[in-house]
């Protein structure tokens, strides 16, 4: 039997919880229903083959795709192997010592880094004192860096979750340790890998502010031809456009970023879909 | 099972397992150059910041003006526009985030919980540069309905999109802490005759108080490093105030707004932005440090 006031308690729990997920679903409704209200009417085919220019309704993002691109392209090719090699170092090879420890706590602080402190390190290191300049390389080794602790990070979760089993049933076999990892482990792993990967650029792609601080460029009206040249990105000819005083700006800042919302939470619900099949799969 | 453990980490001495152990050694060891360089970076710009800079002006100081005549460096401003935001962006965060993760841990189960987990972290997967506009074009002119002198740039609306932006952050750590509690808490509890809501405040809350602690700092470190956002909702005034309807200027804020100028090396606004980097670069850490420090403890205790 409930008395009156526990049912009174228990029903404002339930409702305190019910009312808290509501707001937050209510903040990502008025977020969506905000961008795309404003966005929807200028955004066609045309503006995204479009170069920026004076006159919003002349403007398009094409040099802020293509930049987008170029720097995601090198971002995944510098980060992913690195980071996935170090999480097999420290899952497969690493001793339990004071340097693993060490190299463990480290990559832990430095996920929580703000994005804006890896921009100076860019800034001083790859553009300034390697002289690469204002360039795709630096903005992609940046970014690399950036995006490297948590692919470590994923990688090392998922290299845990395999079971030894399946290194003793290899080794007993009479596979070398590079044949365990790479014909055993890693399949095993490969899924909750590329979820922990595909995460992290969904987060580069919508990162601005370490490409603002080695001096992307806001108002670019060509696309990178090479590794060494200029380049912009979607997230800051977002900004650019957001903080001009003209209406018109704002809205193709919108179409912008209707553009980006589109790319960013395919990649996140991709990663959503591949991990909860994963854990029905391990349930199953 | 340990013995076993142990022979078959031992390494072999086959040339080409040499070199993959070289290589992957190499490549952790990358991660370890970037905090060398982190903090390298900083400090050789910081001292040299120093030499034109006391450091009494700048841990003391209440102006900061290092763009225009007469220079000040008082660090406080920054220090209070960034804390207003944080400790604002964590007012709203903390309860909802909180409230979220034990409803979904102890009242939601299966499909449901899993599919509005995964709602929840597009919360997290939306460009911060998307939050900035959403606060300058829908939050501020909506709140200005009601807070008729509400600056066009504020500290309200900034805090307002950081705490969107962190409520994953907590409710997700914070629901994964209040799983972890173990079972036979909750069925002792309904043994001595519970009820759910009481199981939920009373025991789950409490035994996982730690995690939640720790999911508090943790998104209190990422509000304070959070830089579009801010830039573009909370204005670039650097003023030492707490009053949230005003324009004011974070740290990460300052250090764009340096960076949009094309500011060349070796002058003092180039060495000032390093110097408030250092400072917001401690305070992350320093928070990190705990909340790992205060997770590794809940982890320990129920082993």
């Amino acid at each position: 039997m409930m008395s009156w006031w526990d049912k009174v308690k228990s029903a404002s729990v339930k409702t305190a919880g019910i009312l808290a997920l509501f707001i937050s679903l209510l903040c990502l409704g008025f977020l969506l229903w905000d961008v795309f209200s404003k966005g929807w009417n200028t955004l066609s085919w045309d503006f995204l083959f479009r170069i920026p220019s004076r006159r919003p309704e002349e403007a398009g993002i094409k040099p802020a795709i293509l930049g987008t691109l170029w720097v995601m392209t090198m971002t995944t090719i510098l980060a992913v192997p690195a980071g996935i090699l170090t999480g097999i170092y420290l899952e497969e090879y690493a001793q339990p010592n004071w340097f693993t420890k060490f190299i463990r706590i480290n990559i832990a602080n430095l996920a929580g880094v703000p994005s804006v402190v890896y921009g100076m390190l860019g800034l001083a290191v790859f553009v300034r004192t390697m002289g690469l300049g204002r360039s795709v390389l630096a903005g992609a080794m940046t970014m690399g860096l950036l995006i490297l602790p948590t692919i470590i990070i994923a990688t090392s979760e998922a290299l845990k979750a395999v079971p030894d089993s399946i290194r003793f049933g290899a080794y007993g076999v009479g596979a070398s340790r590079r044949q365990v990892i790479w014909y055993h482990v890693l399949p095993e792993a490969l899924p909750g890998i590329l979820t922990g990967i595909i995460l992290s650029l969904s987060r580069a792609i919508g990162e601005s502010s370490p490409l603002i601080l080695i001096g992307a460029l806001s108002f670019v009206t060509f696309a990178p031809q090479n590794l060494l040249d200029g380049f912009t990105v979607l997230a800051i000819q977002i900004f650019n456009w957001a903080g001009r005083p003209q209406e018109e700006f704002h809205h193709i800042a919108a179409s912008a970023i209707i553009v980006l919302l589109i790319v960013t939470l395919s990649l996140n619900t991709l990663a959503i879909f591949l991990r909860t099949r994963m854990s029905r799969r391990k349930e199953g | 099972m340990i013995h076993l453990k142990k022979s078959w980490r031992s390494p072999s001495r086959s040339p080409a397992e040499l070199f993959s152990h070289l290589v992957v050694w190499l490549c952790a060891s990358i991660s370890v150059v970037t905090t060398i360089g982190i903090i390298a970076v900083l400090c050789k710009e910081v001292f040299a910041f120093f030499s034109h800079v006391s450091l009494w002006e700048f841990f003391t100081g209440t102006e900061w003006t290092p763009l225009i005549e007469p220079r000040k460096f008082g660090i406080w401003p920054l220090i209070s526009g960034t804390l207003l935001i944080g400790l604002g962006a964590s007012i709203f965060a903390v309860p909802i985030g909180a409230i979220t993760a034990l409803f979904l841990s102890e009242y939601v189960k299966g499909t449901p919980r899993i599919i509005l987990k995964s709602v929840l972290e597009v919360l997290a997967g939306i460009p911060t540069v998307v939050y900035g506009f959403f606060a300058v074009f829908f939050i501020t002119p909506q709140l200005q309905k009601f807070i008729p002198d509400l600056d066009t740039f504020n500290a309200l609306s900034a805090a307002i999109v950081v705490a969107m932006m962190i409520i994953p952050t907590i409710s997700s750590i914070s629901q994964d802490a209040f799983e972890a509690v173990p079972k036979y808490l909750r069925e002792a509890a309904y043994g001595l005759g519970a009820r759910k809501y009481q199981v939920a405040t009373t025991v789950v809350f409490p035994a996982a108080l730690s995690g939640f602690v720790a999911s508090v700092i943790l998104g209190f470190s990422r509000a304070i490093g959070e830089t579009m956002a801010v830039t573009l909702a909370a204005g670039a005034t650097p003023r030492l105030t707490l009053n949230p309807l005003q324009s004011i200027q974070t740290m990460t804020a300052f250090i764009v707004q340096v960076s949009l100028g094309d500011t060349p090396a070796g002058t003092i606004e180039y060495q000032s932005i390093f110097a408030v980097g250092l400072v917001l670069f401690l305070m992350t850490l320093g928070a990190n440090l705990v909340a790992q420090w205060i997770v590794k403890r809940f982890q320990e205790k129920y082993r």
